[in-house]
């Protein structure tokens, strides 16, 4: 299939090929051509006023669709500017491919007007990265640049445009050959390996399953659901893994981590066998990685290689792709293993009876935001997304959002972007426009990427945020209350807009909220609205998310009240 | 020190992905040779560090993880040859002085490749210790300047970096 036409023209039509129905972006100077082009096609535009929403959009149109997103932006600032969104997607596996323009090959090099070296920039938090140089190499650099963003671990990729290669009219087969070599090597798992890994869990008395954002990516859910039944292990969940299974499942103990549930935090340290899949051991989750689960035999298995040994040693490593594999061990075990369920169920029983009661407000001022969330949940249907900013907002959603359904859970975790919820919810809501989207904001976070406000009317997503208000930068008060003396340094935000007039003022709707009845009311409204609806719900300033484990301790040491 | 033997894909920006990981992930490597191998595709990288087996494997492992890097693998001292090549530049003020430098130099098997009226270039070939020995010596005669090319590395007998599956567990 080979055509000639101008470089911007064969860059629509190769997105086109590979089933791009959105961009998020912004055009500027440099990649005004390929914006012409989109004109002609059957591709939707979302016009951003921030490129680093347009990078944080396409990351959560990925991870709610499981498709790549697409982000485009000019070249110099406008490139610089999608960076903290493709850091972002590549620290948490998430695949986008971002497109930027590029000043003309004959004065690259030259500290040219809107100039940057956006390949040198990104090369260390994308998979891989290109500067095309003519416009026939396009069709190979696009079909790539989808492999690789989506193939194996996934990731972000960007494709870097000279302008003068957008112009350039030529010869382009739309039928490529990859311009990496194929690695489809690593999907099937080592069968000594599994039948090791699988006698180690049948035998193990206490054994726990740690399952990471990889179980959602290879849609592992049903075995990892089948085999925790089969083996009545309980499961707990990095925060990328929540909504892997569901949390109103017997066996189901939520987070594991710094704020992680007592159950799940108590329980993985009993553990005599772990089975931690498609998760890398973050320091978020382990704290200390050397007195994480220090007396359980590990199985650790991740489609990534790299992982081995990154962060903890362990017994077993299996590399491969995590549904194969844990239905691999589900069918060496079905049928030969009998195990009474009973044990399990009363540990954590007994466990959660325990603890849990502790958790609740401090009865200060405001709502708490555990009741906010509880009763929200109520509310909001069962496969209602919530995607969340970062710090106290995410970390009361991590714990108290109980999460049902993969994909329904959409944060910032490994780069921890402060201003991701509002524009990925917004990604979700294109991605999902039938489901109910939900940004669980802090008012810090919410006033960093708060312009999403005007593309959320312009371009008629309708998405809810529900801000949790203390006026201040919650986590990072909390972390000067408890370890920095209460010394407020720069956390306590002054004055601040009004939401409510706030969101009148872009077209948006807005509510305060003073009671839980008002809540859902409120709530109910903002379902069935069509526009977006600010909920602000003024909070205790002093309420600090717990449990804790303290930055550098073991999770034993876990602060619960 | 470990000697870590790598093919990568002879195209253009691959020593900058290369490096750029080793910086990112804190290996701190003591030399690094590029070269053309015996297809076109291909180019072959030697790095050479100090550091626990652990940190090496992990490095291996990173390397495989980019793209452009067809196979990484750490070459066992005993089964390969590692040689590295050095220009060292003598001051060599009178005959007497001349001719113990090209004395030293035959005693290490190396060659002089350049001679001006009053100094001396020496070419020599070997183990990275062996250079070390040389230039120390040199510091004694009068050095002027040194280039080292970095370790470059071979396994010895039919294993061949191009010719085993490549990547065992890649991602």
């Amino acid at each position: 299939m080979i055509a000639t036409m101008e470089g911007c023209r064969a860059l629509i039509r190769a997105l086109e090929s590979e089933g791009v129905s959105v961009i998020f972006g912004l055009p500027g100077g440099a990649i005004m051509p390929v914006y012409d082009a989109l004109l002609d096609a059957g591709i939707r535009h979302i016009l951003v006023r921030h490129e680093q929403s347009a990078a944080h959009m396409a990351d959560g149109y990925a991870r709610a669709s499981g498709k790549a997103g697409v982000c485009m932006a000019t070249s110099g600032p406008g490139a610089t500017n999608l960076v903290t969104g493709i850091a972002n997607a590549y620290m948490d596996s998430s695949p986008i491919v971002a497109i930027t323009g590029q000043v003309p090959t004959s004065l690259i090099g030259r500290d040219s007007f809107q100039e940057a070296d956006i390949v040198g920039i990104t090369t260390p938090i994308t998979k891989y990265n290109f500067q095309v140089k003519h416009a026939c190499e396009i069709p190979a650099v696009v079909k790539t640049s989808f492999y690789v963003a989506l193939n194996g671990r996934p990731g972000p990729v960007l494709i870097d445009v000279p302008k003068n290669v957008q112009t350039e009219t030529s010869e382009v087969n739309f039928n490529p050959q990859l311009l990496v070599r194929t690695r489809t090597n690593n999907i099937d798992p080592d069968p000594v390996l599994v039948k090791k890994a699988a006698e180690a869990l049948a035998t193990a008395e206490r054994p726990f399953i740690l399952a990471g954002g990889g179980v959602r990516i290879s849609n592992a859910y049903e075995e990892l659901c089948a085999l925790s039944e089969l083996l009545s292990a309980p499961v707990g969940t990095s925060l990328m893994g929540k909504g892997c299974f569901p949390e109103d499942h017997p066996l189901s103990l939520g987070m594991v981590g710094m704020h992680g549930t007592v159950e799940a935090n108590k329980l993985i340290q009993e553990a005599e066998v772990l089975l931690a899949v498609g998760m890398r051991f973050s320091d978020r989750t382990t704290s200390r990685p050397d007195d994480f689960c220090r007396d359980a035999r590990i199985i650790h298995l991740d489609i990534d290689p790299s992982e081995i040994e990154k962060n903890k040693e362990v017994n077993i490593f299996i590399v491969g792709d995590a549904r194969k594999t844990l239905r691999g061990m589900y069918e060496l075990l079905a049928g030969q293993l009998v195990r009474n369920a009973d044990s399990s169920l009363e540990r954590i029983k007994e466990v959660k009876g325990l603890l849990t009661q502790q958790i609740s407000s401090n009865g200060g001022e405001g709502l708490s935001p555990c009741q906010v969330l509880k009763e929200a949940r109520k509310v909001l249907p069962r496969n209602a997304i919530v995607t969340t900013e970062v710090g106290q907002n995410q970390m009361w959603a991590a714990l108290y959002w109980k999460t049902y359904l993969p994909r329904t859970f959409i944060t910032s975790g490994g780069l921890g972007t402060m201003g991701f919820g509002f524009p990925a919810a917004l990604g979700a809501k294109v991605a999902k426009p039938e489901a109910v989207v939900v940004d669980i904001a802090g008012d810090g976070s919410f006033l960093m990427t708060e312009n999403c406000l005007a593309t959320s009317i312009s371009e008629n997503i309708p998405v809810i945020i529900i801000i949790l208000n203390n006026g201040m930068l919650g986590m990072v008060a909390q972390w000067q209350r408890m370890f920095y003396k209460g010394r407020y340094s720069a956390t306590r935000l002054g004055r601040l807009p009004d939401f409510v007039e706030l969101a009148k003022a872009y077209g948006a709707r807005g509510e305060r909220v003073e009671s839980l009845d008002q809540l859902s009311n409120v709530l109910r409204r903002a379902v069935s609205s069509d526009v977006t609806t600010i909920i602000d719900v003024p909070i205790d300033p002093e309420e600090n998310v717990l449990p804790m484990v303290p930055p550098g301790k073991s999770i034993d040491a876990m602060i619960v009240t | 020190m470990f000697v870590i033997g790598t093919i990568v894909e002879n195209k253009p920006g691959v020593l900058h992905k290369v490096s750029n990981m080793l910086r990112r992930k804190g290996f701190n490597i003591e030399s690094i040779s590029v070269g053309p191998t015996e297809t076109n595709d291909w180019a072959r990288m030697t790095i050479t560090f100090r550091a626990d087996e652990a940190t090496a494997r992990q490095l291996v492992r990173q390397m495989e993880k980019l793209l452009d890097v067809v196979r990484a693998k750490i070459l066992n001292q005993s089964t390969s040859v590692a040689r590295e090549l050095a220009l060292v530049k003598l001051r060599v003020e009178d005959t007497r002085a001349r001719s113990d430098a090209i004395n030293y130099a035959n005693v290490f098997r190396s060659r002089v490749v350049d001679v001006s009226p009053n100094t001396l270039m020496v070419e020599i070939t070997g183990t990275p210790d062996k250079i070390d020995a040389f230039i120390q010596l040199a510091r004694g005669l009068g050095l002027v300047e040194v280039s080292r090319t970095g370790v470059t590395a071979l396994e010895r007998g039919l294993n061949a970096l191009n010719s085993e599956k490549g990547g065992a567990q890649n991602g």
